[in-house]
């Protein structure tokens, strides 16, 4: 009974640390579609498909330079232009859509999918790409007499980094509480003078940076190929759905509840691993199905 | 929807129906194959619009419910010795019965909430099917399946399935012009007003649900029918997006609207998608026309062209 042997202490916490570390990126991917559902109420099915665009980027840039100072670029870039394909869309097409009808924007979101896993189809093929990690970040180092990799500790770091970051932006700077005001009362905010649309144009552009930010960390763990969009979108939904739509803080537990159970899930049943996290999301949506932490809706 | 056929519509569906029979006589077999497919699809955005266009509910995921009825039929035919019919009832009734279940669960709430609980119960399913590799085959599915001799071949299958479709749609058209349809539109319009005139509000939207699960259910079946095989795709909710799109490019306030936007799409991925493997793109570059130029969807556009005073089964503007 392997399973048993497994069930040390180190064996769970080794376990628990892999469920954080996926939380991680679940987190930072599911932030930015939660400020994007705050602020524009619009559930941004695009969003996996930037979180791709990411990844693809970061393959891209960090093989172009190479090296360490390669995936440190690729990881700081990847982002940017991520976000600067969020503001062509934005900008081009999404912003005069704004007064029509809810399920219309929806839909418009998911058009921008098709076009967008195409064009990655198009621009870098259906292969499957990889990325080095920086050589200090890669290998194991022991935690509790058990390997862990050295670049989910890094991850470990890094989410409570965008964690605060986001917290301060949104609490302590003039744009991040214009972005919360509108995102309670759109009208009063056009009233008091402010553009709404491009507060809007702002949100949108973040959430998507935030997508390509956690593609580009996603990168160096998995195998970056066509298909993560969908992949990820769905979780990325239930994790701001359980949490709460539109708190930031909402997306943390909800990422962390999805890591989770799925690591769990793993230890005690990994053929059935996948649906772990299905029925947890279940079990919190029947029983509090506006989420966990309160709505900006 | 009007009261009455007009003579024009009777003799224009009677031509209709009259080509429907005779084309596989005339057209190579893969249009044959094509058809069919289009109308296994078309039927199940039918019964998607159901409770879309006419109950006004966001689901989300309906496709959970197509792949419960095709995977039932399928794993009766070849892991029992169960009659056809048998498998060909139970396959209905499996989807209705998960709906009825998950419907139960959804019905309390509204709008995202009523859509988001639905996408995590079907993905439920979903993950089940694609892990559960002694039963279902996991992520290869199952392939090969048989069926009886007389509608193997693809002209027999397509009659076999033209029948049914026919037969489903008249069933629908009666269920949308009956009170109980009209009694649906009304909650859709209004909930709050219909719940204080003393109609029970979730009960007719759980009803629906189950009628249209069922209808969703009828659709896997006949789409075993064509493809003899099942995967976990058929409950992927990329699936659900699609077919909720059908509904919305052919016009989800009409009755037709939805064949029309399945027999777009189909069409679109199979003759498009031998030019080009990027037919996705194409697809998108048409929603985005859609939603800026014919927000109602092409037969929504045409039936306000023909009849500009009247809105057919349109809501009203919202």
């Amino acid at each position: 009974m392997e399973i048993i042997g497994d069930l040390t202490f180190a064996g769970l916490a080794s376990h628990l640390l892999v469920g954080l570390s996926r939380a991680m990126i679940l987190f930072i991917v599911t932030s930015g579609l939660s400020f994007v559902l705050g602020v524009l109420r619009v559930p941004n099915i695009a969003h996996g498909s930037l979180y791709m665009i990411g990844a693809f980027v970061a393959f891209s840039i960090s093989h172009a330079i190479g090296g360490n100072t390669g995936f440190w670029v690729a990881l700081l870039l990847s982002p940017v232009v991520v976000g600067l394909v969020a503001l062509i869309a934005e900008r081009s097409l999404f912003c005069h859509l704004y007064e029509r009808e809810h399920l219309m924007l929806l839909l418009f979101t998911f058009a921008l999918m098709l076009i967008l896993g195409d064009l990655v189809k198009m621009f870098w093929g259906a292969d499957y790409r990889s990325i080095m990690a920086p050589k200090y970040l890669r290998g194991s180092i022991n935690i509790f007499d058990s390997p862990f990799p050295k670049y989910n500790l890094f991850l470990l770091v890094i989410g409570p980094i965008v964690a605060v970051l986001l917290w301060l932006f949104s609490n302590k700077t003039k744009m991040g509480k214009i972005a919360r005001a509108a995102a309670v009362d759109r009208e009063m905010v056009g009233a008091i003078g402010i553009n709404v649309s491009w507060v809007f144009a702002f949100a949108f552009v973040l959430g998507c940076l935030l997508a390509g930010l956690g593609g580009a960390l996603v990168s160096p763990t998995v195998s970056v190929t066509l298909g993560m969009d969908h992949d990820i979108i769905m979780e990325a939904f239930l994790i701001v759905t359980i949490g709460g739509l539109g708190n930031m803080w909402g997306a943390l537990v909800g990422s962390l509840l999805f890591g989770i159970t799925q690591s769990f899930g793993v230890l005690f049943w990994p053929q059935f691993a996948i649906v772990f996290p299905y029925l947890a999301v279940v079990i919190v949506l029947i029983w509090k199905p506006t989420g966990m932490l309160k709505s900006v809706w | 929807m009007r009261d009455s056929f007009s003579l024009k519509t009777i003799g224009f569906l009677a031509a209709i129906f009259a080509l429907v029979l005779v084309l596989p006589l005339v057209i190579p077999r893969f249009y044959t194959y094509t058809l069919a497919l289009i109308y296994v699809m078309a039927l199940l955005a039918m019964s998607l619009n159901l409770v879309v266009g006419h109950g006004g509910l966001f689901q989300f995921h309906h496709a959970a419910f197509y792949g419960v009825g095709a995977y039932t039929f399928a794993l009766i035919l070849t892991k029992t010795a169960m009659p056809f019919w048998i498998a060909f009832v139970a396959g209905p009734l499996a989807a209705g019965l998960t709906g009825c279940l998950i419907g139960g669960f959804c019905v309390r709430l509204t709008t995202l909430y009523f859509g988001m609980l639905q996408i995590a119960l079907g993905s439920l399913i979903w993950a089940i099917v694609f892990r559960w590799y002694s039963l279902t085959g996991g992520d290869d599915g199952i392939h090969g399946i048989d069926m009886p001799s007389c509608i193997s071949s693809t002209n027999a299958s397509y009659y076999f399935i033209l029948v049914i479709f026919t037969l489903c749609l008249i069933i629908l058209y009666l269920i949308l012009k009956s009170p109980f349809g009209i009694t649906l539109r009304a909650i859709r319009d209004n909930p709050e007003r219909c719940e204080t005139v003393g109609i029970n509000v979730n009960l007719h939207k759980l009803a629906a649900i189950v009628i249209s699960t069922l209808f969703a259910g009828i659709a896997g079946v006949l789409f075993v029918v064509v493809e003899r095989s099942v995967f976990p795709d058929l409950l992927f909710w990329i699936l659900s997006l699609e077919v909720f799109i059908m509904c919305l490019l052919g016009g989800w306030f009409t009755f037709s609207g939805p064949i029309l936007g399945a027999a777009i799409i189909v069409s679109l991925r199979t003759f498009v998608g031998t030019y080009t493997e990027y037919w996705t793109l194409i697809l998108g570059v048409i929603l985005i026309l859609l939603i800026f130029f014919l927000p109602e969807g092409v037969m929504g556009f045409l039936a306000q062209k023909a009849r500009p005073h009247e809105r057919g089964l349109t809501a009203g503007e919202k």
